[in-house]
C-alpha cells in the first residue's frame, strides 16, 4: 500500500507540473490542406466618363475568363453580390463579400478619353480586410482593351500567387486545315487564350515547329519551301523573313533560340546522320555541339544558357539528355520504360518538360532535370510538343484525336496535371510555342 | 522340516506372487479421449454474460430521411471549357499597344469594424455523467396520411457554411438588396489525379467476398467494486500533491484539464479544411509558417492577434503567401467559431499554428 502511494503521488506531481507547463500555447500542425479554386468577386469596372459602360463591362469579363481559366480561381457571380462598387474611391463593404464568401474582391475604373482608354483598379484581400498591394492605373488606346485586362490579370495573378502572371502573352503555332490526308499548314500567332488569331505565312508550303525569340519580336521555324526543310527567321512586326544559313546540309530543322536570342540551336542531317549544331547570328559560326552515329535533334537551352537537353537514340531507344552549352559528355536523365522526345526546359529552371510514349499511348509530363520525380500529365491517342508559359506554371500543347477524321487541337495543362483544357482556335492547331510576356 | 513342507511353501510361494503380478488385472474398457483447456471462471463468465442477460427485443425506427440534402457538387473548374471571346481573324498583325502603368494614389482606410452577428452565449455541458442510462427505445416513425411540405431549396456549394439572408423590412426599401442564397460547404479534393492516372473504371480484378468470421463474444469489463481504503488513499496523495504544489497566480479564465488529443485533432481539421493551397505558388508550397493567433472566449480568432511568427523552407516573398493562405483559413472556419472546450479557455486562448505543406505540393 505503500508503494501504491508513492506511485500516486509520484503521478499527481507529473501531472501538475504537465499542467503548470501548459500554460503557453496550444501548439497544433496541420498538414492537410484542400486543394480548391479561390473564389473571387469581380463587378464591372465603374465607368469615369460618359460611354465607358462597355468598356469596363468588357475588362471585367476579361479578367474574369483569365483567373478563372487557370483553374485557380472561382469567379462570383454577379447575381450573388450585396454590395455594388458605384465609385472607385468608396470604401469596401468587407462584410457584404464576407458573407458570400468572396476572397478576393477586384474594384476599377475605366476612363475613355477619344480613342485613349485609361484603366486603373484594386485589389482587396475580403477576410484580411485589406488591401493586397497599390492600386495600378494603365493607359492605352481603345483597341487594346484586352491587352490591358490582361495586364490587370497578370497583377492580380501574381500578388494572389506570388508567381508571375502568363495572360498578357501571345502563343505562335501551326494552323491546320483540311483533311488529314491533304492538311494545310501554315504559321498563326495569337493571344494566350486564342483571341485575336494572325497569320504569319500562306499554306503553299508545310511549316513546322515555330519558336519564338526571347523577346518576341522574331520565329524561328522550319518550312519545306524548297522541297527540303530549311530554317526561316521571321519578323514578327513586319511579317518579313529570311533563311537561316545553316552549311552545307541536306536538310536543317529543330530550331530554338538561346536565352541571349543571339545564339540559336538546330539539327542538321549530314550524310545521314543528324547532329545538334550551335549558329551564332551575329558571326554566322557554326559549332557542332555533338558527335554521334546516332540521331541527336530537339535541343532546348537551360534558362541560364549553361546546358542543353536534347532526345538521342545512342542507347537504342529514344531517350533525353543533357549535355554543357559547348558540348562535350552527355548524360542520360530519362530512365522510365517507353520512348521521350522533345524536350523544353521550364524558364524557372526546375523542370523539364517532354514528350513520352508508353504502351501505345503518348503522355505529355514534367521530370526534374536530374530526371527524377517524373510526372505524367496527361494521356491520350497522341499528344506531342510541350511549350511552357512564362511563368512556367503552365503547358501548352497539341492533341491529335484518332481516326481518319482525326483533329489536331491545342490543349493547356497545370503543371499538377489538373485543368486540362482546350484553346479555342480558328482552325486545328499544332506545335504551340509560347512567347515571353509583353511589355 | 520335511520336503512336503518346502514344496507345499514354495508352490504357495508362487501362487501368491503370480496373483499379486496381474493374475487378476481386468481388460481397460474402452473410451474416447477428448482434449479440454482449462479457462478460469471470470473468462466462463465472460463467455456467458451476454446470453445471460437477454434484453428486450424492441421495434427500431428507420432513421429518418434527411430533410435539406445539400445539392450536388457543381462541375469543377477545371471541367468546363474557357468562354473566350471568337477570335477574330486579322491578316496583318496590329501595332503594339504600349500601355503606360501608373500607381494609384492610395485612398484612407477604409473603417474595417467587422457587424459579424452577436453569437448568444451557449450553455455547456460541464460534467457528463459517469455512466450512460440505458437508452429509451423511440417510438417507430409511421408514413404521415398527408404529403409533407416542398422542403426548402437546397444550399448552394461553398466553403464555408452561410445563413440565408433575408431581406430586412425596415430597410427594404430604402436599399433593394437581393437576396443572398444559403450556402454550405463544398467537397474540396486533396488529392491530384492527373489525366495519365486517372483510373479506366475497368476492374483488375475481381473482390473478395468478406469472411463470415463469428463474431467472438465480447469481453466485458471486469469493475471491481472501489475499495473505501483505496479512495482513501488515493484522496491523500492528491491532497499531499497539492500542498506540495507552489502556488499559481489566480486564473482569470477557467483552465480545466489539458486539451485532449480528440479536442486537438477536431481543431486540427476544422482549419484543414478551410486551408486551401490551390493557389499557393510552388515556393510558398516548400514553405512552413508558424502562425499565432488569440481567440477570444467564443472560440473565435481575434483577426488583429493573428502573426506570423516563423517561416522555413522557402523564401520571405514565398512566406508571405503560404500566412496569407493560413490567415485565410483561421479566420474563415473559425467564423463562428471553432468547437472547443469553453472550460479549457485558458489552454487554448493563444494557439500557435504550425502549416506544413509538404503533403500539399503534388498530389
Amino acid at each position: 500500500m505503500r508503494m501504491m502511494r508513492a506511485l500516486l503521488t509520484g503521478l499527481s506531481l507529473v501531472l501538475a507540473t504537465a499542467a503548470a507547463a501548459q500554460q503557453g500555447p496550444l501548439r497544433i500542425e496541420i498538414t492537410e490542406g484542400v486543394i480548391e479554386p479561390l473564389p473571387f468577386a469581380v463587378p464591372d469596372f465603374v465607368p469615369e466618363t460618359q460611354g465607358s459602360g462597355e468598356i469596363g463591362r468588357q475588362i471585367a469579363r476579361v479578367i474574369a475568363q483569365d483567373l478563372t481559366g487557370t483553374g485557380l480561381f472561382r469567379e462570383l457571380p454577379s447575381t450573388a453580390f450585396i454590395s455594388q462598387v458605384s465609385s472607385f474611391q468608396a470604401p469596401v463593404q468587407y462584410p457584404d463579400w464576407k458573407a458570400i464568401n468572396a476572397q478576393a474582391l477586384i474594384t476599377g475604373a475605366v476612363a475613355v478619353t477619344g480613342n485613349q482608354v485609361s484603366v486603373k483598379f484594386r485589389l482587396f484581400d475580403v477576410f484580411s480586410g485589406a488591401e493586397m498591394g497599390n492600386g495600378l492605373q494603365f493607359n492605352g488606346t481603345t483597341d487594346g482593351v484586352r491587352r490591358i485586362a490582361h495586364k490587370v490579370a497578370d497583377a492580380v495573378y501574381s500578388r494572389i500567387t506570388g508567381e508571375g502572371g502568363y495572360f498578357d502573352s501571345r502563343v505562335v503555332y501551326v494552323s491546320e486545315s483540311g483533311p488529314k490526308g491533304d492538311r494545310r499548314k501554315r504559321l498563326a500567332i495569337m493571344d494566350y487564350d486564342g483571341a485575336n488569331t494572325q497569320y504569319l505565312t500562306g499554306s503553299d508550303a508545310l511549316v513546322l515547329a515555330p519558336r519564338f525569340s526571347p523577346t518576341g519580336d522574331r520565329v524561328l521555324y522550319t518550312s519545306y519551301e524548297t522541297g527540303s526543310p530549311r530554317i526561316y527567321v521571321l519578323d514578327v512586326g513586319t511579317v518579313s523573313r529570311r533563311v537561316l544559313e545553316t552549311g552545307n546540309a541536306t536538310m536543317s530543322f529543330a530550331p530554338r533560340f538561346a536565352p541571349d536570342g543571339q545564339t540559336v540551336l538546330f539539327s542538321l542531317v549530314n550524310g545521314g546522320n543528324t547532329d545538334i549544331f550551335r549558329l551564332s547570328l551575329g558571326s554566322g559560326e557554326t559549332t557542332r555541339l555533338t558527335r554521334a552515329p546516332s540521331i541527336e535533334t530537339a535541343p532546348s537551352f537551360s534558362p541560364d544558357g549553361s546546358q542543353i537537353v536534347f532526345e538521342s537514340d545512342r542507347s537504342g531507344t529514344q531517350q533525353l539528355y543533357i549535355m554543357p552549352a559547348n558540348g562535350g559528355e552527355a548524360r542520360r536523365i530519362s530512365f522510365g520504360t517507353g520512348r521521350y522526345g522533345t524536350p523544353v526546359w521550364s524558364p524557372r529552371g526546375d523542370l523539364i518538360a517532354f514528350t513520352k510514349q508508353s504502351r501505345g499511348r503518348f503522355h505529355i509530363g514534367v521530370m526534374r532535370t536530374d530526371g527524377s520525380e517524373e510526372r505524367l500529365l496527361t494521356a491520350s491517342f497522341l499528344d506531342e510538343g510541350p511549350t511552357w508559359a512564362p511563368n512556367g506554371r503552365v503547358i501548352m500543347f497539341h492533341r491529335v484525336t484518332q481516326g481518319a477524321a482525326g483533329r489536331s487541337t491545342l490543349y493547356s495543362v497545370d503543371i499538377t496535371g489538373r485543368n486540362l483544357r482546350p484553346v479555342q482556335t480558328p482552325e486545328g492547331g499544332s506545335d504551340p510555342a509560347w512567347g515571353p510576356l509583353q511589355r | 522340516m520335511n520336503t512336503g513342507q518346502v514344496i507345499s511353501g514354495l508352490g504357495h510361494i508362487g501362487l501368491i506372487g503370480w496373483a499379486f503380478l496381474g493374475a487378476f488385472k481386468a481388460e481397460p474398457l474402452p473410451f474416447d479421449v477428448t482434449a479440454v483447456s482449462v479457462i478460469s471462471g471470470a473468462e466462463f463468465d465472460a463467455l456467458y454474460a451476454p446470453q445471460s442477460e437477454p434484453e428486450t427485443v424492441t421495434q427500431v425506427a428507420m432513421p429518418p430521411e434527411p430533410a435539406n440534402e445539400i445539392e450536388a457538387v457543381a462541375p469543377t473548374v477545371e471541367d468546363t471549357l474557357p468562354a473566350t471571346e471568337a477570335p477574330e481573324t486579322v491578316a496583318e498583325p496590329d501595332p503594339e499597344i504600349l500601355p503606360d502603368v501608373q500607381p494609384v494614389v492610395p485612398t484612407p482606410a477604409p473603417d474595417l469594424a467587422d457587424s459579424d452577428p452577436v453569437v448568444p452565449n451557449q450553455d455547456f455541458a460541464v460534467a457528463a455523467p459517469d455512466l450512460s442510462t440505458r437508452p429509451v427505445p423511440r417510438p417507430s416513425e409511421r408514413v404521415a396520411p398527408e404529403p409533407v411540405a416542398i422542403p426548402e431549396p437546397d444550399a448552394r456549394p461553398d466553403p464555408v457554411e452561410q445563413e440565408a439572408v433575408t431581406p430586412d423590412e425596415s430597410t427594404e426599401a430604402e436599399t433593394p438588396a437581393e437576396e443572398a442564397e444559403a450556402t454550405a460547404p463544398e467537397e474540396a479534393t486533396t488529392e491530384i489525379v492527373t489525366e495519365a492516372e486517372e483510373p479506366s473504371g475497368t476492374m483488375t480484378s475481381s473482390l473478395r467476398p468478406p469472411r463470415n468470421r463469428p463474431t467472438p463474444p465480447v469481453r466485458q469489463a471486469e469493475e471491481e467494486a472501489p475499495s473505501t481504503t483505496d479512495n482513501a488513499d488515493v484522496l491523500a496523495a492528491l491532497q499531499s500533491a497539492e500542498a506540495e504544489q507552489p502556488a499559481t497566480e489566480p486564473a482569470a479564465a477557467p483552465a480545466g484539464p489539458p486539451m485532449s488529443a480528440g479536442e486537438r485533432d477536431a481543431l486540427r481539421v476544422a482549419v484543414s479544411s478551410c486551408w486551401n493551397v490551390g493557389s499557393l505558388s510552388s515556393d510558398a508550397l516548400n514553405t512552413t509558417v508558424v502562425v499565432g493567433v488569440a481567440m477570444d472566449e467564443g472560440a473565435r480568432p481575434v483577426t488583429a492577434s493573428i502573426r506570423m511568427l516563423s517561416f522555413s523552407g522557402g523564401t520571405e516573398a514565398a512566406a508571405r503567401q503560404a500566412y496569407e493562405a493560413a490567415r485565410r483559413a483561421i479566420i474563415r472556419c473559425g467564423a463562428k467559431g471553432y468547437e472547443l472546450p469553453p472550460e479549457k479557455y485558458a489552454h487554448w486562448k493563444d494557439i500557435e499554428m504550425t502549416f506544413n505543406p509538404e503533403r500539399m505540393r503534388i498530389k
